[in-house]
């Protein structure tokens, strides 16, 4: 595995332990690391009060929606509206296909859209597919240089 | 001067009078004078003769001797009538032998005798009579030339008489016109008067008086029973009038409630239809959520714990599965079913049977080993929600794909026929059917008149079908009858 983390955004424990589990069936947990809500979320990206935040930018962002405090279109504007995390690859991993979510999360500028099924092997499945994608498959943007 | 024809009619009748009387009496008048001219004229003439003739006799001895004295004396005793112009006293031989006055002018006397006879000549009476003795020899002719002062004289004097008549006829004539045309033109003047009242007042109250028994006072009659016939029909329809004035008031007020309670009702609905979007949103979010736990960490007791679990054990865990599964299934039926009531209408003109053909490609290709016989009717169209009818078609055509499953020659046909006048699209296939008895629960959300053991489903489809079609205006209903396949007729 590469040095790339998966940020996974997730108010739900239940959602966490099962998107652990699925990543753990393809020994992808040490990469994850968990906010849950938005303003972690944000603290991790962009350092909480007077930190200067982590030394290197997640791989890719999994970005719930429903999300206590700070929702996930808010983080999504946020990173974009960020110049260090402008090109961050974001993914919403969501309950809802609603069709306003979809188009609004395109609209801030999400990478991709997957909705959680509810059959647990087609979720593992997706999981799977996300973390491989986005860790290995997946060329990211150049780190910013840091002032 | 104004025409005749625009004279009042006072005017008229007198001027009718007194042209009338007036003509009647300038006839009369030119009668009278010529008859009073010609009857003097025979009188001077015969007197003239009388005169001659004594004359004549009085002359037969001096013509006979030629004694010019006696004949000139003779004729003296002429000058004692003033209108004795010239006489004369021819011999036998036609020569003067005396003449009147004595030293007359040639132009009074002619020089030769002309035949006998009295005549008028030259503003004169003259005239030629034979002189003889003894009744038979001719001795010589007298000529007498008298004025015609008398015959003017006369024609003066009847011409004055005939004018200071007409002159007192036709003031009698006039006083009479003026008196009594007052009887014909009062009754019209009356007429005239009420009717200007009628036009200018609108007063249909007034009448006009009757002012005798003939055909003005039936004329009179007939405009009071018509001005009784207008009040009437006035008073009438000055009630309908107010009464439609006041209907068209309560109407307006009735209508001002109804747009009020339309407004209310519409503020309503969009309260409803904010709070339903909420609902499912939230739906979509937090309902699934739960489902995926109990789906995942039944999987994970499956997984991780299938050694303590006997056979009993994982089958529950199975079903546990199944049944957040179906919810699953179930809740994004639902929430289909909300975004077609929620959803805003874009209509156009959709080509139907265009729709239909690539659902009909789109089910084969996600079940290849199946074989069903399409027929769809070509050039289908109607105006709608593009999105909302290809749902609609969709579970239409997905329906009759799903209950022909059983059928060993599946037939689906989508066709356009005419019921009762009205255009109705066809959706038929012959597979399961249905049994009339339920067909009034076919379109229910969740009544399903198969098991989900016999054909899978959630009994939304339909009901999302119909709730588009309503949508659009239409109507949908079905016919069948168990095993011998189903109908389904809509109209948009």
């Amino acid at each position: 595995m590469n040095a790339g983390k998966i940020l996974l955004v997730e108010d739900n424990p239940d959602d966490i332990a099962l998107t652990m589990r699925a990543l753990k069936s393809h020994n992808m947990t040490n990469d994850v690391v968990v906010a849950q809500d938005g303003v972690q979320a944000l603290d991790y990206l962009f350092g909480a009060e007077g930190s200067a935040g982590p030394d290197e930018l997640p791989a890719v962002v999994l970005l719930d929606l429903k999300l206590p405090k700070v929702n996930g279109l808010e983080v999504l504007q946020r990173i974009r509206a960020d110049e260090r995390t402008r090109l961050l690859p974001v993914v919403i991993l969501t309950s809802s296909d609603e069709e306003r979510d979809v188009i609004d999360g395109y609209r801030l500028g999400a990478n991709s859209y997957v909705r959680k099924p509810v059959d647990f092997v087609e979720f593992t499945a997706a999981a799977k597919q996300l973390g491989l994608y986005w860790l290995l498959m997946n060329r990211a943007p150049p780190a910013p240089r840091r002032a | 001067m104004s025409a005749l024809r625009d004279w009042p009619i006072k005017r008229k009748l007198t001027a009718i009078l007194l042209l009338i009387s007036g003509l009647v009496l300038v006839l009369t008048s030119a009668a009278f004078v010529t008859y009073e001219v010609v009857t003097f004229r025979d009188t001077i003439q015969s007197h003239l003769a009388t005169r001659s003739r004594i004359l004549a006799a009085n002359s037969t001895a001096a013509l006979a001797f030629a004694n010019e004295a006696d004949a000139r004396e003779i004729l003296a005793a002429l000058k004692y009538d003033p209108h004795m112009l010239a006489a004369a006293l021819y011999n036998q031989d036609g020569r003067v032998l005396a003449t009147y006055p004595v030293a007359a002018t040639a132009d009074l006397i002619p020089a030769a005798p002309r035949p006998d006879g009295y005549r008028f000549e030259g503003g004169r009476l003259v005239g030629f009579t034979p002189v003889a003795q003894g009744g038979n020899q001719r001795l010589g002719t007298l000529y007498i030339a008298s004025d015609t002062k008398a015959v003017s004289d006369a024609l003066r004097l009847s011409g004055v008489i005939a004018i200071v008549v007409l002159a007192i006829a036709m003031l009698a004539a006039y006083a009479l016109a003026a008196a009594l045309q007052g009887r014909i033109s009062a009754p019209i003047l009356a007429l005239a008067e009420t009717a200007t009242a009628v036009s200018t007042r609108q007063d249909y109250s007034v009448r006009a008086p009757k002012l005798g028994e003939d055909e003005l006072g039936t004329l009179t009659d007939a405009f009071n029973q018509m001005l009784v016939r207008i009040e009437d029909q006035d008073r009438e329809l000055r009630r309908y009038a107010t009464e439609l004035e006041q209907r068209v008031a309560e109407r307006t007020q009735e209508l001002q409630e109804r747009h009020e309670a339309v407004r209310r009702n519409a503020a309503e609905l969009l309260a409803a239809n904010q709070e339903l979007d909420a609902f499912a949103y939230s739906v979509s979010h937090d309902l699934r959520a739960p489902l995926r736990s109990i789906d995942g960490f039944s999987h994970v007791l499956l997984e991780d714990y299938a050694a303590q679990l006997d056979q009993a054990g994982r089958d529950s865990l199975q079903r546990v599965r199944a049944a957040s599964q179906r919810m699953a299934t179930l809740i994004d039926d639902l929430l289909k079913l909300a975004r077609v009531t929620r959803a805003e209408m874009r209509t156009e003109v959709v080509d139907l049977s265009g729709m239909a053909r690539d659902i009909v490609a789109e089910l084969q290709r996600a079940t290849p080993e199946r074989h069903v016989e399409f027929a769809i009717a070509p050039g289908l169209e109607a105006r709608g929600d593009p999105r909302l009818l290809r749902v609609a078609l969709d579970n239409l055509l997905r329906n009759g794909w799903k209950y022909t499953a059983k059928q060993p020659r599946p037939q689906i046909e989508f066709a356009s026929t005419n019921v009762n006048g009205e255009r109705a699209f066809v959706v038929r296939d012959n597979g399961a059917g249905f049994d009339m008895k339920y067909a009034d629960k076919l379109f229910g959300v969740f009544q399903r008149l198969h098991s989900a053991a016999e054909f899978e489903g959630t009994g939304v489809g339909l009901a999302t079908v119909r709730r588009i079609i309503t949508r659009h205006g239409g109507r949908i209903w079905a016919e069948g009858a168990v095993d011998r396949g189903a109908t389904f007729y809509f109209t948009l």
